[in-house]
Parts: structure tokens; sequence; C-alpha cells
């Protein structure tokens, strides 16, 4: 029994998770075989569909992960994907299409529209960061009047109307395996960031413990400036590749992603309370979300269902931190 | 000060920090020498950890002036003075719960192999190393230093906090009362760091409230009463009684004990 403690301890922290992973995907398998007499897991199709939905989410949780680990959160990320995206399709637009946004901007190399709107997106994190970080409104408060003027912003930008006929290498990001490798490769990235670098261990401590940090030396002011910059920049890379997948942008998109990001970073054990927390448990946050609706895609259950179900493991998540947080300060207490 | 003198470590000139109407530091004139040990006591409330704050740029003073090292100095940020050569350890430990001890040993201070700024990567081999070194000196016995500081016993993360300080002390080391929560004989490892740091020639300001341990390793004792520096005495040359009645602001009655915590 000890042994097997012993074992467990080694174990990634992530094994839970994964578990979880698992114990749903058996389960839809199952109810697939009862119910419908098809494989849930045993095609190939479906599972890169589902991969493909939630790389748009993944790449905003990689970035909202950080901010949550730093003891923070960000409201803005859906809003951020509309405006990014809309931008980005601007400047990306074809040049047999008469009704341009910029008539004498189109046909311009893919590289600009991308950038535009990942600049875009980080421009926006910058201001919530500087908000956040000078004048020491709460994240919360902060994040989300974001979320209502970016929206706002991407309506405005081409008067509510879609953006279209967008050029074919542009596209290209959307298309394919391309979302799912540009995922993989910003949480690869930014696993190593956190795990290796200064920047990483500044993010945990500010999370941990905000006045230690500070006496400790760290510029906390510019530290959650570049956090806060660094979600919003995924958030708009995020606004790209939905852009180049939908093949055309317009205000209405990713409504609520933000939820599913922040859902993802905590059903993968980062804590709200911060100082903790992985973007690989964030990975395995994001296939759980998609595992789950395409699980019930799948069943043919109605999506109301889905949400709801979604919504109690959210609330199943943040309970069982709230149970390790109170568990680890009690601790602390007869010290 | 017209003209600097090289024995003097830090000065203060008519201190002050007052927090909307409370004058929690009031006109507070301090000086210490190169290589001294004092200890500053009072009560509780007295403004000992806000005269501190003020030193270690944790809080920008009200009014007043302080000379570090021949100079006088404005810090801004902990970091300013900690770039200056002070190093604190807090009243309310300074640590990351969550980090494991090299982290928080180096925290702000990291290690790296080469300099990307904040994306510079971590050496955490070295860090390690170095935490054991500084650590071992300390007595403590810490099994595992890779796991988080909550999993810490109060000795061991009061020697983490310590440790850290001392280690990158160059020129003054402050604490504020550092045994205050600790067992006998976690004291003890406490009080062989603040020896080992009198050997090493690195002044020391320390707050606290047990006279036995002030008398036993400190040079002079300073005394604070409602924001004022009251008085300060040689430790060789006072007693008990009298830091008392500076303490308290009353006369002990000669022969009588003094009882302070
Ligand atoms: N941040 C603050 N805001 C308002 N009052 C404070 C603050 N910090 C300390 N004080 C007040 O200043 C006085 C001195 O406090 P402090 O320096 O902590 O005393 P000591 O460390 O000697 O016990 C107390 O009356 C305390 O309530
Ligand atoms: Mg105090």
């Amino acid at each position: 029994m000890n042994n097997f403690k012993a074992n467990y301890k080694k174990l990634p922290p992530e094994f839970n998770i994964f578990l979880v992973l698992l114990g749903l995907a058996l389960l839809f398998e199952i109810l697939g075989w009862i119910f419908i007499g098809q494989s849930f897991v045993a095609n190939k199709r479906r599972l890169i569909i589902m991969i493909l939905q939630v790389s748009v989410i993944g790449i905003i949780a990689v970035g909202v992960t950080q901010v949550i680990i730093m003891a923070g959160i960000d409201l803005s990320g859906g809003s951020l994907v509309a405006l990014s995206a809309i931008v980005a399709a601007s400047l990306a637009q074809n040049s047999s299409y008469t009704k341009a946004v910029y008539p004498h901007l189109t046909d311009l190399p893919y590289i600009i529209p991308v950038l535009a709107g990942v600049a875009c997106g980080l421009f926006a994190g910058f201001l919530s960061g500087n908000i956040i970080a000078r004048t020491g409104i709460p994240p919360f408060i902060a994040t989300l009047g974001m979320l209502v003027s970016a929206r706002g912003a991407s309506t405005w930008y081409n008067n509510g109307m879609p953006v279209s006929f967008l050029n074919d290498d542009f596209i290209a990001l959307g298309q394919g395996v391309w979302p799912v490798v540009i995922f993989l490769s910003v949480a690869a990235l930014f696993h190593i960031l956190m795990r290796y670098t200064k920047y990483g261990k500044h993010t945990y401590a500010i999370g941990s413990n905000e006045e230690a940090a500070r006496v400790a030396g760290i510029n906390i002011t510019r530290h959650k400036i570049i956090v806060y910059s660094i979600a919003g920049g995924l958030a708009g890379l995020a606004g790209v590749v939905t852009a180049a997948r939908a093949m055309s942008a317009q205000a209405g998109m990713g409504m609520m992603y933000e939820l599913d990001a922040i859902a993802a970073a905590v059903i993968g054990g980062t804590s709200l309370f911060g100082g903790r927390g992985r973007i690989a448990g964030t990975l395995f946050g994001v296939l759980i979300l998609g595992v789950i609706t395409s699980g019930f895609v799948f069943l043919r259950i109605d999506a109301y269902y889905q949400e709801m179900v979604k919504g109690a493991i959210i609330v199943g998540a943040v309970v069982v931190d709230q149970i390790r947080y109170k568990k680890k300060n009690t601790k602390d207490k007869d010290i | 000060m017209k003209e600097i003198d090289k024995k003097i470590i830090l000065k203060t000139e008519g201190l002050s920090k007052h927090y909307g109407g409370v004058k929690a530091l009031d006109n507070a004139d301090f000086t210490l020498q190169n290589g001294e040990h004092i200890a500053i006591v009072g009560d509780n409330g007295a403004g000992k950890s806000t005269f501190i704050r003020q030193i270690t740029g944790v809080e920008i003073p009200t009014s007043g002036k302080i000379y570090f090292d021949g100079n006088l100095v404005n810090f801004k940020t902990p970091s300013d003075a900690k770039n200056a050569g002070i190093e604190a350890v807090y009243q309310n430990l300074a640590l990351a719960d969550d980090l494991d001890v090299p982290s928080n040993i180096f925290l702000g201070q990291e290690e790296t192999y080469f300099n990307l700024g904040p994306f510079s990567f971590l050496n955490a081999k070295k860090m390690y190393d170095k935490s054991i070194e500084v650590l071992s000196k300390t007595g403590i016995k810490i099994p595992d230093i890779n796991i988080a500081m909550s999993n810490m016993s109060g000795g061991q993360r009061q020697c983490v906090a310590i440790s850290r300080s001392a280690g990158f002390a160059s020129k003054l080391i402050i604490m504020d009362e550092p045994t205050a929560a600790l067992g006998v004989q976690e004291t003890e490892q406490v009080e062989n760091i603040i020896k080992n740091l009198k050997d090493r020639g690195i002044p020391l300001i320390m707050i606290s409230h047990n006279l036995r341990q002030v008398f036993d390793l400190v040079d002079k004792i300073w005394v604070f009463r409602q924001g004022k520096i009251v008085g300060s005495v040689d430790a060789s040359t006072t007693n008990s009684n009298e830091v008392v009645s500076l303490i308290t602001g009353i006369q002990q009655k000669v022969g009588e004990e003094a009882s302070f915590i």
C-alpha cells in the first residue's frame, strides 16, 4: 500500500486529469455501443474534428492559464478573438472582391494580417495589464470591461458586416491540421517558458505571494503587464486561426470562448487562487472539453444538455481546488 | 551629512512615516556602525516594523533622510535597497509557499544560463547546489529542498528566509522578529546564523522581544516607544531593568526582576 502511494506520488500531477479524460472517453464508448451501435473512439474523423474544434479554445487557454497562475483572470479572450479575426480578415482580402474593407490593401502577404491580428490582441492585453497593474482595479472587472469594449469595437470596425473573400494563403492557416499544429506549438512553447525560465518562475511567485515577490525585488507592475499582453496576443492568434478556418470574420465570433478557456485551465488543475497549475494540465483540460462536446454530438443529445454538464464539471473542478486550498492553509496555521 | 563618516553604514535623520493621522514613526535619528549588530526593542505598535519598511524601500517615508554607505539614498522599491546591498527578513515571512526552497532563496535574483531578460533560462542545478550550501551553514535539516514551502515547518521556513538574506546580504541585513514563532532548538539555529554574520563582519539590525536573546547577540539596543526612538544603550553596560523602563516609560524599582516577554 505504501509502495503504491510512493509510486503514485512520482506520477506527474496530470495523471488524475488523464484518468478523467480516459473515463469520459470510455463512458461515451459504452453509451455509443448501447444506443447507437458505433464506436466513439475508433473513428479517426471524429477525433480529428474534435481536436480541431478545441484548438482555438486551447490557444486562448494557454494564455489564460498563465494569467490564473499569477492569481489573475482574463475574461476578454472571446471578444478579442472576434476583434482580431475581423481586423486580420480585413487585411487578408482578395483583390477580385470589389467591396473590400480596404480596397487599396488587398492581396497582402498573409504574414501581415496574421501579425495585425496578434498585435491587436496584444495591444488589448497590454491595455488591460496596465489598468490592472497600475490602478489596482481587480482583473475580473478590468477584463470584463475589455470583454464588452472589444465586442463593441469588432462591431464598429466594419459596421457589423462580416468580412469575407479572403486570400487562399491566409485561409490555409485554418485548414487541415494547421490549427492543431499552432495550438500544440503554443502549448509546448509556454510549457517550456513556465517551467524553465525566469518569466515562469516570477509568474508562479506573484500568484503564490505577491508581497513576497515584491520584496524579493520582482517588478510586479511590469510582469503583470507582460503576462496580460501575452494572454491578449494569444487570444489574437486564436482570432486569426478562427477567421482563417471560417474563411471570413464577423463580430459575433468567439462568443463565450473565454469561459471554455478558463474551464480548460481549471479542469486541468490550475488553481484559481494562483501559484499552482501547468500548461500540460490545461492541454488535458482542453481535450476533456473536446470529448464532452463531440461525445454529446455523437450521442445526438441536445446542445443545452452539453452546456449543463460542462457547467457542472467546471463547478466540480473549482470545488476540488477549494478543498485542496483549504487543506494547504489549515496546515500553515498550526506552524 | 557634510563629512561622511566611513564607519557609519546607515544613518537616518528625522525619519517619519505617517499613515493618515497615525504617526507610526516620528522623527527617528538612528545610526549604525559598520560591523555592528544592534537590536530594536519596543512594545507592539511602537513603530519598529514601520522603521524597517522605510529603510528597505518597501514603503516611502513621509519625511526625513536616509544615508546608506556614505550616500543619501531614496529607495523607491525593495529592489533599489537590495541593489544597494540591504537584505531583509520580514515579520510576515515573505515566502512564496507554492515554490520550492531554491526558488525562494533565489527569488528575484535567479541564476540563469544566458541573459534573455525575463525569458532567461534558469540554471536550476546551480541554484540547487548553492541552496544546499547556504542551508548547511544554518544547521537546519530539510530532507528534500525540491518540495513546496507549504510542506515545511516554521523553523524550516524561517531558516530558508534567513538563508536567503544572509546569502545575498553584502552590506546590511535586517531581521524583523526572526525567532518569534520558533521553538527552542529552531531559535538556536537562527541565532547561529546571526553569530556567523557577526564573524563575517556584516552589520545587523534585529527586532526582537526576547531580551535574553538581545543581550546574548547584539552590541547595542535601540528602544522605540509610540513611534519615537527613546534611547539607545550599550548591551555590555546596561541591564534588563533599564531596557524595560525605556520600553514602558515606567521606572522599574531597584532589585525588582524585569519581566518582559
Ligand atoms: N500600513 C499601515 N496603515 C496604517 N497604520 C499602520 C500601518 N502599518 C502600521 N501601522 C500602525 O503604525 C503603528 C506602528 O506599527 P508597527 O511598525 O507594525 O509596530 P511594531 O512593529 O513596533 O509592533 C501601529 O499603531 C500600527 O497600527
Ligand atoms: Mg512589527
